[in-house]
């Protein structure tokens, strides 16, 4: 059995998903959750139900706001005080900015965005895409401990947990050091919905759009399946979309359980951001698109027929 | 000033993946190098602080094998003065990297002021190399960076998260940053800076000289294989 420290960051207050899905696969390992700032006991006994002994809560002066060398200072200091064998945490923004550090200061490896691993006798063995998801490989971590793993959200699924951990929540002094790279102001993006890394429903637009007034539709049906809106590189390359949107090579890499793409062709490069999606559906005229090649369920059609109807029977569905 | 930028080789994006048959990699004798794509927004930054800054040198350094150069000829064709790289195989891991790439801008003997890198490379997208160079090198680092403007030794950097927000970051030089997509848009080499990048000096050093050696490997990669198709719908 492995000595793990799941590192789980807060967004408004609360603990992200992608640590209870952490959490639920180290069943059988001892678990141990450190967050930086406060959660209240409603998110403790979440962080319980799914495995967590002790709840760390590290604090100190200015960790009030991430900063890359702020987190990586206090976790250091922290972990150098218990002895854990790994420190997994989320591949979120946040995660792959100060982990490969936080690695770094123990001269250990990390094994980054994985999708999927095992603990066999307290050793992790993971697998991680590789060339944007055109193939997968088996990651083992060698050299000084802990080690250090970072897990890509939605890819490992909620798992419960059968034995429910102590939840023992204590604070613990948190020193940030010297920090020279400050965060100085946040600009807020437009929309408040979940990022498209972390969305269990995407509905992509590809150049089949023809502009930016025509992604109201796929609001509209994102809207009433509380999914959050994508787009392909031609449709963000064409003005239509922030790259913010973008799926694919050279965009997010996404692993929704629902994909659904209007008027995308399916180039290789937005394939490879979206292929691990659990259920892709497809819309577009062209039936010979090669997008249909990898779609659960594909629709020969105009989108802009097709999504207002579809949208209509949703809102039916979901008694909206 | 001086500014290095680390470029990475990587297939190009329309390559067909296939494993070799024991699982240790992919075939690469039909592959096409070229330079990471976000590499290329991190050469174009280096030679917009050098068009405003004239005394600045722009060094592009990597790590990785001898036979084919692509990368380093390309950068250096779009306007960078002079490469360094380390000779060794494809199959070093991030902290390797990371090590080798530290090793080897100290031994060009230039005390970097900004060091750019791309923010993750198109084939493992470890995003790794560029925070753990920074942390051996005792350096800040800001990562995924959109905005960039240099007042004096201040830069003030803008880093995408998610949801599409901007955290803005000050943070004086020395700094490492690694680069996204939105940064700029990068130049193509004209055929005259083809012509003249033949000749411009490229140091070439050996794993050992930079001090790096198999110890040094952190994480291994086996098993490569196709992930598992979708059944056609
Ligand atoms: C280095 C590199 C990186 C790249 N990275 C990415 C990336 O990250 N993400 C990405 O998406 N692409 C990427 N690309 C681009 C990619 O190759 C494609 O060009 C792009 O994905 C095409 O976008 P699209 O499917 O929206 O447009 P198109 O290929 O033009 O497809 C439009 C589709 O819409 C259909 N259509 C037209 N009208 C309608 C209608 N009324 N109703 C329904 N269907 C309709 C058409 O039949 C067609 O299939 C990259 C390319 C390169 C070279
Ligand atoms: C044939 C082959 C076999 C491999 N086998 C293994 C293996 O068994 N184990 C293993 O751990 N790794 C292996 N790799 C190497 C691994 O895939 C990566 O090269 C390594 O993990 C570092 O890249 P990264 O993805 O961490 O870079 P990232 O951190 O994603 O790259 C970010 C940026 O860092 C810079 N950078 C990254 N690498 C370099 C470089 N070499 N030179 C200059 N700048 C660079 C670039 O600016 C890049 O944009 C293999 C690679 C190849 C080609």
């Amino acid at each position: 059995m492995a000595n793990v420290l799941v590192f789980t960051e807060l967004h408004d207050g609360h603990v992200k998903p992608v640590t209870l899905e952490i959490l639920g696969k180290l069943a059988g390992q001892s678990a141990d959750v450190a967050v930086i700032g406060d959660i209240g006991a409603d998110q403790v006994a979440e962080l319980a139900k799914f495995g967590a002994q002790n709840v760390h809560k590290i604090k100190g002066a200015n960790l009030d706001k991430y900063s890359p060398e702020g987190y990586t200072n206090a976790l250091a200091d922290f972990i150098k005080s218990k002895s854990y064998d790994y420190v997994f945490a989320g591949a979120t923004s946040m995660g792959k900015d100060f982990l490969p550090r936080l690695a770094s200061k123990f001269d250990a490896g990390l094994a980054s965005d994985v999708t999927n691993f095992t603990m066999d006798g307290g050793v992790f063995a993971g697998t991680r895409p590789f060339f944007s998801g055109k193939c997968l490989a088996k990651v083992e971590i060698t050299g000084p401990k802990p080690h250090f793993v970072s897990i890509r959200p939605n890819a490992l699924g909620m798992t419960a947990n059968p034995t429910a951990g102590a939840g023992a929540a204590a604070d613990a002094a948190g020193n940030a050091g010297e920090i020279r790279a400050m965060i100085k102001e946040i600009v807020k993006a437009a929309s408040t919905k979940t990022d498209l890394t972390e969305a269990n429903i995407i509905v992509t637009g590809g150049r089949a759009m023809k502009n930016a007034e025509n992604f109201k539709i796929l609001e509209q049906m994102a809207d009433v399946l509380g999914a959050t809106v994508g787009a392909s590189r031609a449709a963000v390359d064409s003005g239509f979309a922030p790259h913010a949107m973008q799926v694919g090579q050279t965009g997010k890499t996404v692993a929704p359980s629902l994909y659904i793409a209007c008027g995308v062709s399916g180039a290789i490069q937005h394939l490879a951001g979206m292929r691990t999606s659990k259920v892709i559906v497809a819309i577009n005229t062209d039936p010979d698109a090669p997008i249909f090649t990898k779609a659960d369920y594909g629709i020969v059609g105009d989108l802009f027929q097709i999504v207002p109807v579809m949208t209509e029977e949703f809102k039916k569905l979901l008694g909206k | 000033m001086n500014i290095f930028v680390c470029v990475k080789q990587v297939p190009d994006t329309e390559t067909k993946i296939t494993p070799t048959g024991d699982g240790s990699f992919i075939e690469t004798a039909s592959i096409k190098w070229i330079m990471n794509p976000y590499d290329e927004f991190a050469v174009e930054q280096a030679l917009l602080i050098k068009q405003s800054n004239p005394a600045a040198n722009v060094t592009v350094v990597r790590v990785g094998s001898v036979k084919d150069t692509e990368a380093l000829r390309t950068a250096m064709a779009m306007g960078a003065d002079d490469a360094a790289l380390v000779e060794a195989n494809d199959s070093l891991d991030s902290h390797s990297i990371a090590k080798a790439l530290k090793g080897a801008i100290e031994k060009t003997g230039k005390k970097p002021d900004i060091i750019l890198a791309g923010k993750q490379a198109i084939d493992d997208d470890a995003l790794q190399v560029p925070q753990i160079l920074a942390e051996m090198l005792g350096l800040p680092s800001v990562s995924v960076i959109v905005g960039f403007e240099l007042n004096g030794t201040t830069v003030k950097v803008k880093r995408e998260v998610e949801g599409g927000a901007l955290e803005v970051y000050e943070v004086n030089t020395p700094v490492v940053l690694a680069c996204n997509k939105g940064l700029n848009t990068p130049r193509y080499a004209s055929l005259p800076g083809i012509m003249k990048a033949k000749k411009k000096p490229m140091a070439q050093y050996s794993l050992a000289d930079v001090g790096v050696s198999d110890a040094d490997r952190r994480v291994k990669y086996s098993q490569f294989r196709l992930p598992p198709e979708k059944p056609a719908g």
